[in-house]
């Protein structure tokens, strides 16, 4: 089993689903639904394949494939996973299928609808198993293009607009990455994540960076700290990080509802992912010497989109700035790690509840989405705060699981929300106290923009207008229902994960410089 | 092998001449046989080129001997690719300008003219031979947009001409200075390129050289033929224009005045940098409000060569490694754009107004027009996966390098490159906006693509999708000849 190359076939089987079903013709809608459906599986079944296989007690990397690319530029085939790599790709093969039995209400050109999913999906794992910069850099902007069409050819009214933006805006933080990595090739000669952050570990990166770009007479650390800054620049706008975040509402907005799922289930994970993956092991230092102002920037993005969400009228929208909340808590996480006083047990801790949080989030919020899409199936399209009303009469299985997956987005415990944000607390608040407690009203103003939805939709007299509205159907439970189960089984055993991702994240901190 | 792409063009180009002007058939078929006899040969040059120092001398005959001319061809890696994507180009060109009815047999005539002097260019040793190639190359393609061309080709073709002439003037008089200087009584690159020549004529002789050759890379102020040029001309001239011919102009860069005056280059770097920045932002902003779709992909082609420029400068070999790799690669994304635009999308539509494309829906009529666009538009900004983000991303670690805030703005450069790519794609292909009420010509269905023009595009997004997956394909070929003793002088200037 683990002589054959799982990873690349996990990352081109996707690709090749897409090719084939870009080929079917238009009418056939079935068709390219299922065949889109059964490369899902495959890929699911891939990925539970190498969840089993993988040695949960080793958190190095495994899997290892590697192959010269093009040398000159220290550019190879590097893929491999840790407990990290694994629970994104989990992550992955499971919601973007969600997606896809979700897009019901999608008539138009099915195939190049679904196909671009299949690419989306292709692009997502390439980008969470790549370890070199070049191939992972290619996989990371592969994933916008789908996205992009996905948004501009199916989205609502202001979708040109939306995409647009979307694209745009990634791509200068994309292109700030680009030019931040390519300084430090220069400096180190090479572009492979684990050696770079070997190199940042034996505190030799910042040095040679400083030696490489000495003439520019910055000083001592500013040219690493520079680079930093770049790079920031290209996961602060993916994920989003406040103020970089004005993207995000419109977009989400007006993406058809399952590319909301996509987007907030697993491509702003894309981001965090960066946080995680390359910025706190490549750049800790400059990251600590920035931690000050960078606590303050999580802390106003959970604050404030907190804030926001309880002023939109728009259940997308309320959606959407939750999102950006949510993610908050994995950002506080990460720099909180990298504080300079604390113990490694915080620290594991809050990293810990990072990934937690990023997996627990792509679950609950493309769950909330989907919901969103179920229900605008029924109301064709209305998805206003003030459009419902009283639905619990009439729909009580749709409501009742649609208020399971809002109190675990809420942080109810026994659901899978509260693990995450309790451990990433549990970590931040003897690291930094401070930011802790600045984040702790976001906590407040999430349950109470969340109730304030259950009330106006699900409670109250019930709009005359939605007398008729139908309840959950099998189909939909189908597609709900193992979410749902997942949400409670890791509320109550969040273990099943943590047992994955504990010895990365321990690894990590031992080999973080301070 | 690699000569014989010079006197197949050349003889190609009369066979079209001799063919009947009633039958266009017979011309096409001696045109594609030309076009493919050239990239064959181009192809079997490249599989068996195993230079020994870098540089391979193909002939050496002598011409003029009074004057040390030779006729004399050498290729290096640098060449090899060149000739590739000449061969490349002109096959795209022939199977994209299928249906050109009108004096066909002069078209093709003239098209191959063109071809041979570029090849002939690209393969030259000798410095006098080069500029005889140069210039052939110049006339074919004034009669080329002149006669078959559309919009102002008057005008184009002529001031396209004239920048021409004023570049090879500059050329000519930095070459007879060279030539004289020296005392070597040659005009042999190889040994020129080895004579050091005081710093104080460098100073003066470099920026001429350069700057006559940069006119034709389209270098920012020099390039307002280039938009004229690219628009007005016939479809497969301006892929050629694009492709090709702008190549010429780069190539006489590095190959003459780069290598015979190495300390000019050194003493006027940061100059010829800021000129080749500015040619990237400043193409990428005029090419973001342009209304004529050709405009667009015109100053996008300034845009795209103001890299090459900013790589050779950049004194690195990665810098010029990813230069030489930008000349191939552009010139195989721009060709597919000009083919898409002037070929599929006017010659349809009979025009090329970004407003009156907007309401056509041309997505729906041209489902293969448009995915050919979005896929040459994701590769022109620079998508990982094409040719173009390899090429432009050296380019960039070399200028990282040597002018960081010059790296910035070349960033953001691109930047804007993704913003005028998307916002065109979409006004053209996917816009939202309803056909317009009033009765238009186009309630006639478009004429579907014709298999050619798949050929066409299928060799052009198979080349740089190839390039961008595997770009050792060029690289190993293109990195041993900045080793050649042609680059003595500068690698000696860049301390490598």
């Amino acid at each position: 089993m683990s002589s054959l190359p799982l990873i690349s076939i996990l990352t081109f089987l996707p690709l090749v689903g897409a090719a084939l079903v870009f080929g079917v013709d238009r009418e056939r809608r079935q068709l390219a639904r299922g065949l889109t459906l059964a490369v899902n599986i495959l890929a699911l079944a891939l990925v539970a394949a190498l969840w089993v296989n993988s040695n949960p007690a080793d958190g190095g990397m495994q899997f290892t494939e590697r192959h010269v690319w093009i040398p000159t530029l220290g550019i190879e085939y590097h893929v491999a996973l840790d407990g990290l790599g694994l629970v994104m790709l989990m992550l992955a093969a499971l919601v973007i299928p969600m997606a896809v039995l979700a897009s019901e209400r999608v008539r138009e050109n099915v195939p190049l609808y679904c196909g671009l999913f299949l690419f989306l999906q292709g692009g997502l794992f390439g980008a969470f198993t790549a370890l070199n910069f070049f191939h992972w850099f290619l996989f990371w902007e592969l994933s916008l293009i789908p996205a992009f069409f996905l948004i501009k050819l199916w989205g609502g009214p202001q979708r040109s607009e939306a995409a647009l933006q979307f694209f745009v805006y990634t791509m200068v933080g994309s292109i700030a990455l680009l030019l931040a990595f390519l300084a430090l090739f220069l400096a180190t000669g090479t572009f492979d994540f684990l050696k770079l952050a070997e190199l940042a570990r034996t505190k030799a990166l910042g040095p040679a960076v400083d030696a490489k770009f000495a003439w520019l007479g910055l000083g001592a650390g500013k040219a690493y700290l520079l680079l930093f800054v770049g790079a920031l620049l290209g996961f602060a706008v993916k994920v989003p990080l406040w103020p970089f975040h004005t993207w995000l509402p419109l977009t989400y907005a007006e993406a058809p509802t399952p590319v909301s799922m996509a987007l907030t289930g697993v491509m702003s994970k894309l981001g965090v992912y960066g946080f995680v993956r390359l910025l706190l092991p490549i750049f800790p230092e400059p990251m600590q010497a920035l931690l000050t102002p960078l606590l303050w920037l999580a802390v106003a993005t959970i604050v404030l989109s907190a804030f926001a969400a309880l002023a939109q009228r728009d259940l997308k929208r309320i959606l959407a700035y939750s999102s950006i909340n949510h993610l908050g808590y994995c950002l506080l996480g990460v720099f909180a790690a990298a504080s300079a006083t604390g113990t490694a047990l915080d620290r594991t801790a809050a990293l810990n509840g990072v990934v937690l949080q990023m997996f627990n989030h792509g679950i609950t919020a493309s769950l909330l989405f989907c919901f969103v899409a179920f229900l605008e199936d029924r109301s064709e399209g209305a998805r206003g705060l003030d459009d419902f009303g009283g639905l619990r009469k009439v729909a009580p299985v749709f409501c009742g699981l649609m208020g399971l997956a809002l109190f675990s987005s809420l942080g109810l415990p026994g659901l899978n929300g509260f693990i995450g944000e309790f451990l990433i607390f549990k970590g931040v608040f003897p690291l930094v106290p401070w930011a802790a407690v600045l984040a702790l009203p976001g906590l407040l103003v999430t349950a109470i923009f969340i109730l304030t939805v259950i009330q106006k939709v699900w409670c109250g007299p019930l709009n005359e207008k939605w007398a008729r509205f139908p309840d959950l159907t099998y189909n939909e439970g189908a597609v709900v229902f193992p979410a749902t189960l997942l949400m409670f089984a890791l509320g109550i055993w969040p273990q099943f994960i943590i047992a994955v991702i504990n010895p990365t994240v321990v690894q990590w901190v031992r080999q973080l410089p301070f | 092998m690699l000569a014989w792409t010079i006197y197949l063009s050349f003889a190609g180009a009369l066979a079209c001449l001799l063919t009947p002007r009633a039958n266009p058939r017979a011309t096409r078929a001696v045109a594609l046989g030309t076009a493919l006899a050239g990239l064959f040969c181009g192809l079997a040059g490249a599989i068996q080129f195993k230079p020994v120092n870098g540089l391979e001398v193909i002939t050496r005959v002598r011409w003029i001997p009074a004057l040390g001319i030779d006729f004399s061809l050498a290729a290096d890696g640098i060449s090899v690719t060149l000739v590739l994507l000449t061969g490349i180009a002109a096959l795209a060109g022939v199977l994209f300008s299928w249906n050109v009815e009108r004096r066909t047999n002069e078209f093709f005539a003239f098209f191959f003219a063109l071809i041979g002097g570029v090849y002939g260019v690209f393969l030259s040793l000798d410095l006098f031979l080069l500029f005889v190639f140069y210039e052939i190359a110049i006339v074919p393609k004034y009669f080329l947009i002149a006669i078959w061309g559309s919009t102002r080709r008057d005008y184009a073709a002529m001031k396209l001409a004239l920048y021409s002439f004023i570049g090879s003037g500059m050329v000519l008089i930095g070459m007879l200075a060279a030539y004289a200087v020296s005392g070597l009584a040659s005009f042999d690159l190889q040994a020129l390129a080895q004579h050091s020549f005081a710093p104080e004529f460098q100073r003066w002789a470099f920026p001429l050289v350069f700057v006559g050759f940069a006119i034709l890379a389209g270098m920012w102020p020099f390039h307002t033929w280039a938009p004229t040029g690219h628009s007005a001309a016939p479809t497969a001239a301006s892929m050629l224009l694009a492709g090709v011919v702008m190549k010429l102009g780069a190539y006489g860069c590095l190959r003459v005045a780069m290598t015979l005056f190495p300390e000019g280059l050194k003493m006027w770097q940061h100059e010829l940098a800021a000129l080749a920045v500015t040619g990237i932002v400043y193409g990428a902003l005029v090419a973001l409000v342009q209304k004529d779709f050709k405009f667009v992909i015109g100053y996008s082609s300034v845009s795209h060569m103001g890299f090459v420029l900013l790589g050779l400068v950049t004194l690195n070999e990665v810098g010029w490694s990813g230069a030489v790799l930008q000349m191939f690669s552009h010139g195989v994304i721009a060709g597919l754009l000009f083919a898409v635009v002037g070929r599929m999308v006017y010659d349809r539509t009979h025009t090329r107004d970004l407003d009156a494309l907007e309401g056509m829906g041309l997505t729906r009529a041209m489902p293969f027009a448009s995915v050919t666009f979005v896929i040459a538009g994701f590769a022109s900004m620079g998508m990982p996966g094409f040719s173009g983000f390899i090429a432009e991303l050296q380019v960039l670690i070399g200028a990282w390098q040597a002018f960081p805030k010059l790296a910035l703005l070349a960033g953001v450069g691109i930047v804007i490159g993704v913003v005028y790519t998307l916002k065109t794609t979409a006004t053209v292909f996917f816009s939202d906006k309803p056909a317009p009420a009033e009765p238009h010509d186009l309630d006639h269905p478009l004429e579907p693509i014709t298999v050619p023009e798949r050929l066409g595009a299928a060799l052009l997004i198979f080349c740089t999708v190839v390039v961008g997956l595997h770009p050792r394909l060029l690289l190993d070929i293109i990195v041993p000849s900045f080793k050649s003793p042609l680059f003595d002088g500068l690698r000696k200037v860049a301390g490598l």
